[in-house]
Formats: C-alpha cells, structure tokens, sequence
C-alpha cells in the first residue's frame, strides 16, 4: 500500500495528469473541539481539498498570527494532544487512503513524545509528511533525516530570505513537496503577490524538480486561482481558523454551522484553484 | 559523570553545549542568524569593538562595578565572608546594559536601523531603549501584560526613552509571550531590524554572545576579589532567569577546581505546589525560543506558565549553557521561594543600605541559607545584579502597605 512520501507523490502525479495545481487546506487539529474537526477532515476531500495539512496545536507558536494563536489554544483547551491528533488521522484514514496528511508544527510536541517512537505512530496512523517550522536544515539530524529514513516526507519551508546560496542546503533533504512561504512574517498577516511569488517560484525551479506550493497570504478565491497559476499549489490557513472563529456561539463552542462553515469555504477556494490556467507545470515528470 | 579538561569551550560549531542550545528557528530568520554569527565572529576580531565597548563599559554604563564587602550581613549571618558584585550600580539599575552595549555595537555594524527587545521586569527593556537613543535608532519592546502591571516605573522608563512598548495579553502574559511576540515582529521585519535578545537564550549565537558580553561581570569581580583577598572564592551564587547574569559572573570561574557554583532560580510559591519558574529543579528537556534546553511543559510537550514575584525570573526555561553545566555537574541549581526572596529583600535593605531587585534576592535568600553554616574564612561572591526601586510597588502589595 502506498503511504508516506509515495502518497505525496501519487497526489502529484495525478494532478500532473489532471493539469491541475493542488488546493491545500491548513486546518487546526481538534479546532474547536475533536468531534468537529474530525468531521471537518472527514469533509474536507469531497469539499475539494487534495492535500490536508493538519495543524499541532501547541502554546507557544512563533511564527503564527492571532488567528492560528487562538484556533491552537481553542483545541488544546478542548483536550487535544499529539496522540489524539493521530488518533484523529488514523480515523480519517479508515475512510480515504488517497488524501496526503502532512502533519504541521512546531517541535517540541514531538521532541516530548520521543522522535522513534511518533514517526512509528506517524506511520501507522498514515501521517504521510511533516513540516516543522522550527527545524530548518541546520538541525536536520533531530527529525527530518529520521522522518525520511522511515518513508515520510519532510517538507521544508523556504522564504523570501532564502536566497540563491542557501536554497540548495534547504532542498538538500526536502520531500514530498517544497512549501514557498509568500512574504517574510507570521501567518495571517499579509497578502501574497502573484508576480513576487511566481518570481520566487521560477527560481526555485531552477533548483528541484519537486513540486512547489506557496503558502500564507492566500485567503480568497481570486488569491488561490492567482497563486495556483504560477505554483504546482496553493496552502490557505489563516482562513479556516477565521472561519470557525466566526461559526463559534457566544462560549466559544461549536455550532451546527461550524463544519459547513469550513467545508463551503473548502467548496469556494478549489474552484478558484481549478479555474487556474497554468503558466508552469511543475513536480518530476514521470 | 566525566570531568572535562575545561568548561568554557562552547558552544560547538552548530550552537551546542552537549545536547542543549542549537538553532531552532524560522526559515525566515535562520539567515539572519548565521548573518549575526559572521559579524559576531568579525567584531571578535576586530579590536576596535572591544576598545569601542570597553569605552561605553567605563565612561557610560560605570564599569568596573565595585565588589563590596557586606559586612553587615556577613556579621548577622555569623559564617562566611559575603562580597556583593554590585551591577545594580550600573548606569540603568543592571546587568542588563553590558549585554545591550555590545549587541547595540553588533546592531550598527551589521547596518540595522531598528531595535527591537523583550522585558520581564523591564530592566532589559530599559537597557535596550537607552542604547536605542544613545545610537539614534528607534526602539520597540515587547512587554507581557501582567509585567506591564507590575513594573509600571520601567514602563515609563522606557517611554521617556524614546522606546515604544507594545502590551502583549497572549498566553500568560509574561516574559515568554513577550519573547514570542519579539520573534513575531523579527520574522516580519527581519531585512532591518535587530534583536537584542535580553538573556543567555535563543537560536546560536545569542547565548554565547551575551554570555559573552556579561562575562566582564566575572572578569572584574575575580581580579577584585583578588586585590581584596588574595585569593579566588570559595563559592559563587546568581539569581537565574535566563541566566544571564549567572553566566556573566560563572564563566571566568568554571575551570578553577574547588568553586562550589550556585544557580538560584525561583520558586514562586514552592516547588511541590508547581508553582514556580524553576525550570532545571521541576523541568525537562524541550525546544523553544530557539534551543533546547530545560523547559516546564506537560506531558504533552505544552510549555507551562512560570509563576514568580519576579518579572524577571518568570521564565519557564534556562539558557543551554546553564542546562548542560547541570548535565555536566559543574554547576549546582537550587531553588529559593517568593516569601524567602521577601524576607532576603527586606533583610538587605535594613541591613546593608542596599535595595535589591526581587532577582538577586533570590540570591540572596540562598546566600542566607547557606552562609550561617560556613567557616568564617570561606568567600561568597554573590551577583547584586539589580536594583529593588523598580519593585518597591510589588513589595508593598505584598506587605500590604499602600503608597
Ligand atoms: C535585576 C535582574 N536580575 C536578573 C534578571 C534575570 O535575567 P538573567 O537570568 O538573564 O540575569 C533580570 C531580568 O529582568 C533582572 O532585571
């Protein structure tokens, strides 16, 4: 059975044959509480999404603005761990085996948990990928060349920053996808250009053959089809977890409107991802 | 455990002391990081920033801080001889400014135009924004919402300097959220903004390089306690937030055998109660801001509040290097209540003259633990790292006198 980086890459392959790009969708692990979200990931596909990533919450998020702060507090305040949010992706797992769940973070949840031991539950509840936000190459013997070693991708971050010199040591041990962060800052707090980004893109092009996919900055129709025009796909975050903000009653609990709240959205942003054409094709041609 | 040939080599070339420190940060920042690490190693080169930074050492910040024979509370406790290394006559009321200066120095020939900082109890942020307006550059500090509360002088301080201070109401509205928001603000602004990280922690290589920049508290205090005594000191103890000033007065010492070394971190209302900011005595090993080091977390590897009536040590980590000199048993970690820091505070001011900041009151209710107990011969050099006026409204609220 394919899983890990190989469903990653399955997903790619696909879309490649479909010339689409792919629409990813951030959400909050047991955002705002565990019975919602895992309907909310169990909607997720059949509302659009090709690729989950699915947020560890965790207290201390630097580089996460207020939106993404609170969905992250809302679900640890609901009682979600790392080891129910893999309960919740092996739950979501026994319903879909095509859809790439890339887990996403910070480290230290992981670090708590013992790094053997969550890659084997990682694995076995069909995690397919991580992205740390606090593990750049420097720190590459801590998780990511573990996390490859047991057939997940790791799927780094590269920025604005990240200039030509640098590129090559953060494509050095990338798998899965490479993910372009649109601006230089936290979440939530700017918009991406789609003539920066496809500039960024081309560039990065020129160094790997994975697929790249931008996100932050993305929170409209008009954006993802913008972005999905330049880059094989497009990540929106901070606009699911304003979504269920809103869709929240005055005890900040859950509402019959919650999980349609995030599914209509879902509905919306991949129409715009498909209305893309694309201006680049990218990811290794098979 | 093994005994190394020295203590003072670290960090290794990835920023780590044994299995602590590291570089745990943003893509987006991780140039800027190595960035910092050339001009750093550039300027250590270069003697023209030492020589510029002594200058501002001496004729602005007031060094050499005097070491002090407390004679008083030395005869009150009836054991060993106690010296008070007095850095809360530092131009500021702390350590602080020591680290500033030279990050300030780092700042201008890396050509960055804006400041930012993180403050706990605001001496720190004072720091910042007063170098911020000695070198013309505009200054932000991020301030947790309860310190804001609780040191409202610094706050004005601050202002009066110049500096702009953002209140921050996420998470336990401390030190650490402060911390966050500081990096936040970095990330965004990363092309022209330097940090001046205000502790010994965050990515390599900010822990050696305040470490660095505090060390001159060791330094001095050394060749003085020798001039006064003709000998080094039996026993050293600091206060530890962050660790910064522990570091700067540990360090010179590490490699002389026979120094017993003492890290006083607090204990807020008790250990047992988990109440408290000791993050080596009720911690364990975590990630954040940076490095790894002793953290409090949950079992699920969630950082837990601090809790201490000092701003300044309400912090639920340590810097590394601190953490691997307790791996390595170099350095001995205890821990000293809020109702003993209290009565230490209490004791000094009626005593010596001398009003401590809460911090090294800390210190000093370990120093009143520990010194009725040794022979009259024995030496103590404890950090007087900072001064009590910045608290006088905390201790009041909790003697329940109204001013
Ligand atoms: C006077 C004083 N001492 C100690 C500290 C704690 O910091 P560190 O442990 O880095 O010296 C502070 C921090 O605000 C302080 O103001």
């Amino acid at each position: 059975m394919t899983f890990g980086r190989a469903r990653i890459e399955a997903r790619f392959a696909k879309l490649r044959a479909e010339g689409r790009s792919a629409f990813v969708t951030y959400v909050m692990s047991g955002d705002p509480d565990l019975q919602t979200s895992a309907k909310i990931l169990a909607g997720l596909p059949g509302a659009g999404a090709d690729i989950i990533e699915l947020g560890m919450a965790f207290t201390d998020p630097m580089a996460d603005g207020p939106s993404i702060q609170a969905a992250g507090l809302r679900a640890l305040k609901a009682g979600i761990t790392l080891r129910k949010t893999l309960e919740l992706a092996a739950e979501f797992r026994r319903q879909d085996t095509e859809t790439p769940i890339i887990l996403m973070g910070y480290y230290n949840p992981i670090h708590s948990f013992g790094v053997d031991a969550f890659l084997k539950a990682a694995a076995e509840a069909g995690i397919d990928g991580l992205i740390m936000v606090d593990l750049p190459p420097e720190e590459d013997e801590e998780l990511c060349l573990p996390t490859l070693a047991a057939g997940l991708g790791f799927i780094r971050l590269a920025t604005p920053t990240t200039d030509d010199g640098r590129l090559p040591a953060v494509l050095a041990n990338t798998s899965g996808f490479v993910y372009y962060v649109s601006y230089a800052g936290i979440t939530g707090a700017g918009s991406a250009d789609a003539d920066t980004v496809g500039a960024a893109v081309a560039r990065i092009r020129g160094q790997t053959d994975l697929p790249i996919v931008v996100g932050f900055g993305i929170r409209t129709p008009e954006q993802a089809r913008e972005i999905a025009a330049v880059a094989d796909g497009a990540v929106v975050g901070t606009a699911f977890t304003d979504a269920v903000r809103d869709s929240l009653d005055g005890a900040g609990k859950a509402t019959d409107t919650t999980v349609a709240a995030v599914l209509d959205l879902t509905r919306e942003l991949a129409a715009g991802v498909a209305a893309a054409s694309r201006k680049a094709v990218g990811g290794a041609q098979p | 455990m093994s005994k190394l040939n020295s203590y003072r080599t670290g960090p290794d070339g990835a920023g780590r002391f044994g299995i602590h420190g590291g570089r745990f940060a943003a893509e987006t920042l991780m140039p800027l990081i190595l960035d910092l690490e050339r001009a750093y190693r550039t300027a250590q080169a270069d003697p023209s920033f030492q020589q510029e930074l002594d200058y501002y050492l001496e004729h602005y910040a007031g060094r050499p801080s005097p070491l002090y024979f407390a004679q008083r509370l030395t005869e009150h406790f009836g054991g060993a001889k106690i010296y008070f290394k007095r850095d809360e006559l530092n131009h500021t009321g702390s350590h602080k400014i020591n680290n500033c200066l030279g990050q300030i120095l780092l700042a201008k020939r890396m050509g960055k135009t804006r400041i930012i900082a993180e403050t706990g109890a605001g001496q720190h942020g004072v720091a910042s924004a007063t170098v911020a307006a000695l070198f013309d550059l505009p200054c932000t500090v991020y301030m947790g919402e309860v310190d804001v509360e609780r040191q409202q002088p610094n706050v004005f301080r601050m202002k009066l300097l110049g500096a702009e201070v953002i209140p921050v109401s996420s998470g336990s509205r401390t030190l650490k959220d402060a911390l966050n928001e500081a990096m936040r603000d970095w990330v965004t602004n990363v092309h022209d903004t330097f940090y001046i990280i205000g502790t010994v922690a965050g990515p390599h290589p900010y822990p050696e390089l305040v470490r660095d920049f505090q060390s001159v508290i060791g330094n001095e205090a050394r060749a003085q306690l020798m001039a006064a005594e003709g000998r080094l000191p039996d026993t050293l103890v600091a206060c530890i937030g962050g660790g910064s000033n522990a570091m700067g007065l540990f360090h010179p010492f590490l490699d002389d055998d026979g120094i017993n070394i003492i890290g006083v971190e607090a204990a807020g209302d008790g250990i047992e109660t988990g109440r408290h900011a000791a993050s080596i005595t009720g911690g364990r090993p975590g990630v954040l801001h940076g490095n790894r080091t002793y953290l409090l977390q949950d079992d699920d590897g969630q950082i837990t509040e601090a809790h201490s009536i000092s701003a300044g040590l309400d912090y639920p980590g340590i810097g590394p290097e601190h953490a691997w000199l307790h791996d390595m048993g170099r350095v001995s970690y205890v821990s000293a209540t809020d109702a003993e820091a209290l009565e230490a505070f209490q004791l000094c001011s009626k005593l010596e003259g001398i009003i401590p900041a809460l911090e090294p009151a800390h210190a000093l209710a370990h120093v009143a633990k520990i010194a009725p107990g040794l022979p009259k011969d024995h030496l103590i050099v404890m950090n007087m790292c900072g001064r009590g006026d910045k608290d006088i409204f905390t201790v009041a609220e909790m003697l329940g006198v109204e001013i």
